[in-house]
């Protein structure tokens, strides 16, 4: 087995430095060295999407990205979307949109939202609907989820402006 | 607005859309699933399976693996207290193997080491012999008298054929009354017609997890995904022979059931390795492990002979089921059985049902068991029917719906339903009356499908205790493992009875040692059972906090009157009021704190219908078809927190659209499953459908305080049918497989 190393990288604005196994995946990083257990697994092979997150401005799923090319990287998980002043507009339409049921793939919804709302503030349902589409959830048809998507996005742009 | 209930009484709280309490952690990533369990020095463990469908295990060597430095425990069938050898039954084998491993993936032995790599690898070192046997996959296949034998000793129960004879078939049943000979001689137009559905997965996003820990008292806690904490500490206590009581089960925070987690696949393996190794023992399923190993639903071959007068008036039904079990006895086939001619008034019926063994995984439950495969073959025939008698498919159905009173086809008699006004809803609908519109281009054409289901909803058993804060709020806990949004609607119905509102109410699932006794999260039964229960906890407390007022404005109870806003008076001293946050905060000084519990075993379920409108466009070219417009319309007796109706009711329709349009299991040849992974077994994404719009019908259930009947399983009743309906009006050609997928499609185009 290869040797183990030490991988840096900043982890929702803060630095952090973990002992990692090269084989070891991003996901494994944040779940069982970070213990930060907000991106979930739901296949390990990056089909369904439940632990995306944002490795250096990129929507990637953490389950197929290796732990050591994070080194020097900064990565935005779920558990870096809300503030100290309280939750992020788009975790607050998916709550009034009843846009969950389970809850197991939400996590990386947000994230992967949070992403696409970045890069296009102003997005068509078409194209709500193609940029989630690497994200499976089975419980709601994702009608609430494109709904909360876009008044999310309509909110902030209000903001914004 | 707040609707009515059947008394006229306005509700305050039910019918509104508070956010659920469990909400913020979801959004944070807070909330805990069974795979964020931690605890200090846990092994994790891993499953040896089968690679092969049919096999005889000639011997089982783990040696090798056991001497790996890094393990800690090794257990096979022999471990088992009901396992290899023993005097068991199937449930057991199926989480581990006996003599025999039965399907690709069958478990065959486990291992704890120290971390979950070294636990793959030591389950090399397990050397395994099989006299390898011919496997049997489909249902036809599996029922000729010359098919190989999953069980030696496997006989056919059932009607007029009791036999010495070992065979696949478990079962055979018959539902009948009437005449056939005369129902069909009366009618003008008599159709048969065949039709295959492929095993589908829940496809539930969470794989199945548990951890154990088993303290050297005996003392045994178990942190799983669940639908059913109760039942995983009996299957427990059963499995590894452990007393019930010394077994806690930890319902964590579930990531997706639909019937797919009401039996362990993990938890007895975890328990006897943390026994075994004095450590707690954690294990989680990889995604292929969850699709060869888990329990989807039957695949399954359905012959429908229907007649109609040229009136539109049905006169007779002829359906003969045969479903797929999987390894051991026990497809749903007894409930599609019930559920096939439901919707309809029939005077000539005969239904015969087969519940046949094959190398597959063992059938588990997936919502609605069994009635989305009948529906297909029986909502089709009808659609088919409505065309020869010139009506569309509303009228058609209107003319022979059943209503209260009517006696359903296997015999129940039903009080009052609400199919009619789902037909009227559809009929009404924006979508209904809208034309289709012009297709793409010149390779496509639309169509419109409509399709009915019928699901019985359960109620059950359950518990739960309130206990008043000096602040006059409430905390709530439950028995039902919450698995898309119940604690909520529990809150809003003590919030309800005592005239606060959702948010003055903490609603917390319990372990099996906090809480009462409750049945499964299945069935559609939650709402039903433990928000009746929450209503008569919510009462106890009403009736103590008058009395507690009566002592607090020292007067007879009979004089306090309990106001909707929680506010108390007394008819002797109106000008002395009191709140239910004054007669919370003086508790502990007029008589202690107040708490009140409730269990009961609610009957009274409400059947639920869904009438579903669909529209298609499909790819002459390619057999490739997108859903372009669907409307679910179900009547759900009361909605109590409708955005969660609408998302179980729009959910279920997606799952339909994927059974319809794309999911199977594809085992090769040899019965190994060859699209284990999310790429290959591919369920819808966003791009895959259009918005779905849930029209809500209420018909109060007259059997349940708040006239609830049921929601999550309906919906995935109707859409395979009404899509092949939709496919049948675009193309001219009838659909009689699934998945409807391109393949499929084209060849019916070209056929």
């Amino acid at each position: 087995m290869a040797k183990k190393r030490i991988v840096s990288f900043n982890v929702n604005g803060e630095a952090v430095e973990v002992l990692a196994e090269p084989r070891e995946s991003l996901l494994e990083i944040l779940r069982d060295h970070l213990r930060m257990t907000g991106s979930k697994e739901g296949c390990n092979n990056g089909n369904c999407g439940a632990c995306t997150v944002i490795l250096d401005g990129r929507v990637v799923n953490a389950c197929i990205v290796l732990g050591v090319e994070c080194e020097g990287g900064e990565v935005t998980t779920i558990e870096g979307i809300a503030s100290a002043d309280g939750l992020h507009e788009i975790q607050r339409k998916y709550l009034e949109h009843a846009a969950l049921q389970c809850g197991v793939c939400t996590p990386g919804f947000i994230v992967a939202t949070k992403a696409l709302l970045d890069a296009n503030p102003d997005p068509t349902e078409h194209e709500v609907r193609e940029r989630l589409a690497g994200n499976l959830c089975r419980c709601t048809g994702y009608d609430k989820i494109v709904r909360a998507v876009l008044d999310a996005a309509e909110t902030m742009r209000g903001e914004a402006g | 607005m707040a609707p009515e209930n059947g008394n006229g009484k306005k509700y305050r709280v039910i019918g509104t859309r508070p956010i659920r309490h469990d909400g913020v952690d979801k959004v944070t990533g807070d909330a805990r699933y069974g795979a964020d369990v931690h605890l200090p020095g846990m092994l994790h463990g891993k499953v040896l399976r089968s690679p092969h469908a049919h096999a005889r295990i000639v011997s089982i060597d783990t040696s090798k693996a056991e001497a790996h430095p890094s393990v800690r425990a090794v257990i096979t069938g022999a471990d088992l207290p009901g396992g290899i050898g023993k005097p068991s039954h199937a449930a057991v084998h199926n989480i581990l193997a006996d003599d025999k491993v039965l399907y690709h993936g069958h478990p065959v032995a486990a291992v704890a080491a120290i971390n979950l790599h070294d636990a793959e690898a030591a389950l090399d070192l397990i050397d395994v012999e099989y006299d390898v046997l011919d496997p049997v996959m489909d249902v036809r296949d599996a029922m000729k008298d010359d098919a190989t034998l999953l069980h030696d000793s496997l006989m056919t129960s059932g009607i007029g054929e009791e036999s010495d004879k070992p065979s696949n078939i478990s079962q055979h049943f018959r539902h009948e009354h009437g005449s056939l000979d005369e129902g069909f001689t009366a009618a003008d137009y008599v159709i048969e017609r065949e039709f295959t559905t492929a095993m589908v997965h829940q496809g539930y996003v969470e794989p199945q997890n548990a951890t154990a820990h088993v303290t050297p008292e005996g003392r045994v806690t178990v942190w799983c995904s669940t639908q059913a904490a109760f039942g995983v500490r009996e299957e427990v206590a059963d499995m590894c022979d452990i007393p019930l009581s010394n077994i806690k089960v930890v319902p964590m925070e579930i990531g997706g059931g639909f019937g797919g987690k009401l039996f362990v696949v993990l938890e007895p393996l975890a328990v006897l390795m943390s026994a075994k190794s004095g450590k707690p023992v954690k294990m989680t399923m990889t995604r292929a492990e969850v699709l060869q190993a888990t329990g989807p639903t039957s695949g399954s071959w359905i012959k429908v002979r229907m007649g109609a007068k040229a009136n539109g008036k049905l006169t007779a039904a002829e359906v003969v089921l045969a479903y797929e079990a999987g390894a051991y006895a026990g497809s749903p086939v007894s409930m599609a059985a019930m559920c096939v001619l439901a919707p309809y008034l029939l005077e000539h019926v005969r239904i015969d049902g087969y519940d046949v063994v094959v190398n597959r995984p063992k059938a588990g439950a997936y919502r609605a068991p069994g009635a989305t495969n009948a529906a297909y073959g029986s909502e089709s025939v009808i659609d088919e029917l409505a065309g020869m008698c010139g009506m569309d498919g509303v009228e058609f159905r209107l003319l022979n719906a059943v209503k209260e009173g009517d006696r359903r086809a296997d015999g129940p008699v039903y009080a009052r339903i609400g199919f009619v006004e789902t037909l009227e809803a559809a009929q009404d609908s924006e979508h209904w009356q809208t034309p289709l519109g012009e297709p793409s281009n010149g390779s496509t054409s639309r169509g419109r499908g409509i399709a009915s289901g019928f699901w019985f909803n359960i109620a059950g058993n359950a518990s739960a205790t309130l206990t008043v804060n000096a602040d006059g709020k409430l905390t709530l806990i439950e028995g039902s493992v919450d698995i898309g949004g119940s604690r909520v609607v529990m809150a809003m119905i003590v919030a309800e009875v005592l005239g606060l509102e959702a948010e003055d109410i903490h609603p917390i699932v319990g372990d099996t040692d906090a809480v009462g006794y409750t049945d499964f999260t299945g069935g559609s039964s939650t709402a039903h059972k433990m928000g009746w229960v929450c209503h008569e906890a919510a009462l106890k407390i009403k009736a103590e906090v008058v009395e507690r007022a009566a002592k607090m404005l020292e007067v007879d109870p009979s004089e306090v009157t309990y106001h909707d806003d929680a506010t108390l008076t007394a008819s002797s001293k109106p000008d002395d009021k009191l709140t239910f946050a004054d007669v919370a905060a003086a508790a502990n000084g007029t008589g202690g704190p107040i708490t009140a519990d409730y269990s009961k075993n609610s009957g009274g379920a409400g059947p639920g219908f869904a009438t579903h409108v669909v529209d298609v466009e499909v790819d002459t070219d390619t057999g490739k078809v997108e859903i372009l417009r669907f409307t679910a319309i179900q009547d759900v007796g009361r909605a109590m927190h409708p955005s969660y109706v609408e998302g179980q009711i729009q959910g279920g329709a997606v799952q339909g659209v994927g059974w319809a349009l794309n999911e199977e299991y594809f085992y090769d040849d040899k019965g190994l499953l060859v699209n284990d992974s999310y790429l290959d077994y591919r369920i819808p994404t966003t791009l895959d459908v259009p918005m779905i719009e849930a029209v809500l019908v209420e018909v109060p259930n007259p059997h349940h305080p708040y006239g609830v009947r049921g929601v999550g399983e309906t919906p995935i009743i109707p859409p395979v049918a009404a899509i092949g309906n939709a496919i049948a009006d675009a193309t001219g050609k009838r659909m009689y497989h699934t998945p409807m997928n391109p393949g499929y499609v084209i060849t019916r185009l070209l056929g």
